[in-house]
């Protein structure tokens, strides 16, 4: 009779000398469930950049960074949810959360974050959400009466106390979005036996890289939307989330280069093994793809003065490129080095789904759940509109409070 | 009020101490060290293991006799425990190795598949692993769940009825003593044999050991053997470094093991 094999035995190779039990656990999902989750605090955090600090340009965008950002959040803990080896269990975490445990606050951030998310998003579509609701008939109109949970009050005074909570909401939300993916860093920073993560930096460095993820997703979606519906781009816009994005691409990348050059300096016991992970076995993904692709280049790109709109995409497209594949690098590199520190492990994401677990780890819901939020967002986008129709530059600002 | 500086300094004297007092109680009124001064600290009961390095042959009848105890599948490419076989060479590279665990013992010199000849060998030993039960378990930190934990006694237990198989333990164990269950699917590990040490009997591998090589005991127990030696002789623990407090005590041990 076959043995049964062992969890992790199927997409793990070892080589030289690896503990028995030593294979690669966190696998693509731990990938993907980050960068998600990176992308959802990047969005909100530029739908804030109007709300809280009155940056003008980004107005045509906010709605949609806000709704994105939601389509994103609710997305973002599905990964998990493959990754679980008893997912029927997870309500776990929140029956008997044992706070010792970074996981264990996941319920709570995640949850008061999408408290955040909902309530500033309801505030600011509610005329809109009001004037469908007294409009639309049929299951639509159903839909939207629901929507407004009876307030129908759209009166001049209303829609300032709206302003003002939508404001307060934005405000609190910047701190949460960097909580919830500050938190995410720390679960791999406060990992001691992976010499890669465990460093105090990892939160602001996984902050850092989720806001321009963030940024970039938003960019690269709103260019390909708006030219494909053959709508008017506002340039302004597109510049100044460019602007934002170069600004937090220089921080990250100063804040990786430190982490790297303290490694180095320090080089600890495993700074041989961790030198070869990043500089050879992982050198094309960390220093070409990682760095130089997703970092250096569009930092370029975007600081060169005229930024036009396909400068733009190929920037961000990069940087979206280049902070997955720094997702990949921290968890699959941080794994990649025995614990032994006297040997390696490869990870061969296993293609072809003949078992359950091959399909669970496989590239398929790999690929459902990163387009899953655009699906979404086409979804969200068709009660609650969030692509204006703008015919010149000067329009973008002046955006009726109702998009048509 | 006009507030000249030695009333400052004497209200702020005043008010550090006012503070510092009242908690101070706290310090001194601990209910653990209360109860250590009712009962006798020998009393305190806390398992703990014995490695003799120097013993091991590299049989590896712990490891099977460790299979054949717990339900995890033999063939299986995971281990409750395993030996580790080092060999230094004059070049000073070391070679490590634990071919299938160890479960069929080590038949031949041939450390990772590689022919070598006895002069070029400076030294090579056997070192068996499991568990450590450490004091300050990182795997039980960050159990999100609560599903592993310490039992008084000091052995770190999983529960599988309520693992949700994160593998945050798993990735937080520095000796990689955790695994996935391949039944079950859920964290999986030494347990000192907790069915067996409760009924006052020996753990599996170590019955099984001929030689002598694993002991398991009581701390803080006068007649045990383990506390004999480790009171009396010169151990070591694996990776302190990490501020486990690790349980597993090891004569004999070489600053080549990992």
């Amino acid at each position: 009779m076959e043995a049964i094999q062992a969890h992790g035995a199927l997409w793990s190779l070892k080589e030289m000398y690896t503990y028995p039990n030593e294979y690669i656990y966190w696998t693509i999902h731990i990938v993907i469930y980050p960068y998600i989750t990176g992308l959802v605090a990047g969005a909100f955090v530029l739908s804030s950049l109007y709300h809280v600090f009155g940056k003008e340009e980004l107005k045509p965008v906010s709605r949609f960074a806000l709704l994105f950002s939601f389509a994103l959040l609710l997305i973002a803990p599905s990964p998990l949810l493959f990754h679980l080896t008893q997912p029927q269990r997870s309500i776990h975490i929140m029956m008997t959360p044992h706070f010792y445990s970074a996981i264990a606050a996941f319920t709570i951030v995640y949850m008061t974050y999408m408290a955040i998310v909902l309530a500033e998003i309801w505030f600011v579509f509610r005329p809109f959400i009001v004037g469908q609701a007294l409009e639309k008939k049929g299951i639509l109109g159903l839909i939207y009466k629901v929507m407004t949970l009876g307030s129908y009050d759209v009166s001049e005074h209303a829609l300032h106390v709206d302003e003002k909570i939508t404001k307060i909401l934005a405000f609190v939300g910047i701190p949460a979005a960097g909580l919830l993916h500050g938190y995410v860093g720390f679960i791999f920073g406060s990992v001691k036996t992976v010499p890669l993560w465990k460093t105090p930096l990892m939160p602001f460095i996984f902050l850092m890289s989720a806001i321009i993820s963030g940024v970039a997703v938003c960019i690269f979606t709103y260019l390909i939307v708006m030219f494909v519906s053959r709508r008017f781009i506002c340039k302004n816009t597109i510049r100044s989330m460019c602007k934002v994005l170069s600004l937090f691409l220089v921080i990250a990348f100063l804040l990786e280069g430190i982490d790297l050059v303290f490694h180095a300096y320090t080089a600890e016991e495993s700074w041989g093994i961790l030198s070869e992970v990043i500089f050879e076995r992982f050198g094309f993904e960390v220093i070409f793809i990682q760095w130089i692709m997703g970092m250096i280049v569009p930092m370029i790109m975007l600081m060169l003065p005229n930024v036009g709109l396909p400068r733009a995409f190929i920037a961000s497209t990069l940087v979206l490129i280049g902070v997955f594949m720094m997702r990949w690098d921290v968890v699959i590199g941080g794994q990649s080095m025995s614990r032994s520190l006297a040997g390696f492990l490869t990870y061969k994401i296993p293609i072809i789904p003949n078992s359950i677990e091959a399909f669970k780890e496989g590239p398929i819901p790999v690929v459902i759940l990163l387009s899953a939020p655009f699906i979404l967002l086409f979804i969200f986008n068709k009660v609650l509109p969030v692509f204006n129709d703008i015919t010149s530059e000067e329009d973008c600002y002046a955006t009726p409070e109702k998009p048509s | 009020m006009e507030l000249t500086r030695r009333q400052l300094l004497k209200m702020g004297l005043l008010s550090v101490c006012g503070t510092v007092i009242p908690i101070s109680a706290l310090e001194i009124f601990k209910p653990d060290a209360l109860a250590s001064l009712v009962h006798p600290f020998s009393k305190k009961k806390r398992w703990a293991f014995v490695v003799d390095t120097t013993k091991c042959m590299g049989c590896g009848m712990c490891a099977k006799a460790c299979k054949l105890e717990s339900d995890i599948p033999f063939d299986t490419e995971v281990q409750r425990t395993w030996v580790e076989r080092y060999v230094q060479l004059k070049t000073g590279e070391v070679i490590i190795d634990s071919p299938r665990g160890a479960r069929y013992g080590f038949t031949a010199n041939d450390p990772q598949g590689r022919e070598l000849k006895d002069e070029d060998v400076t030294k090579g030993f056997f070192v068996p692993k499991l568990c450590n039960h450490c004091e300050k378990p990182s795997c039980v930190q960050v159990c999100p769940v609560g599903a592993t934990y310490k039992t008084d006694d000091g052995v770190v237990l999983v529960d599988r009825k309520w693992c949700i198989g994160c593998g945050y333990c798993i990735t937080n164990c520095p000796y990689f003593a955790r695994f996935f269950h391949p039944i079950y699917n859920v964290a999986d590990k030494c347990t000192f044999c907790y069915q067996r040490i409760t009924k006052g009997l020996n753990t599996a591998c170590s019955d099984a050991c001929a030689f002598g090589v694993r002991k398991i005991g009581k701390l803080y127990d006068p007649d045990s053997e383990v506390f004999k030696i480790i009171t009396t002789q010169r151990v070591a623990v694996l990776k302190p470094e990490f501020g486990n407090e690790p349980h597993v005590f090891y004569l004999g041990l070489d600053d080549i093991v990992k």
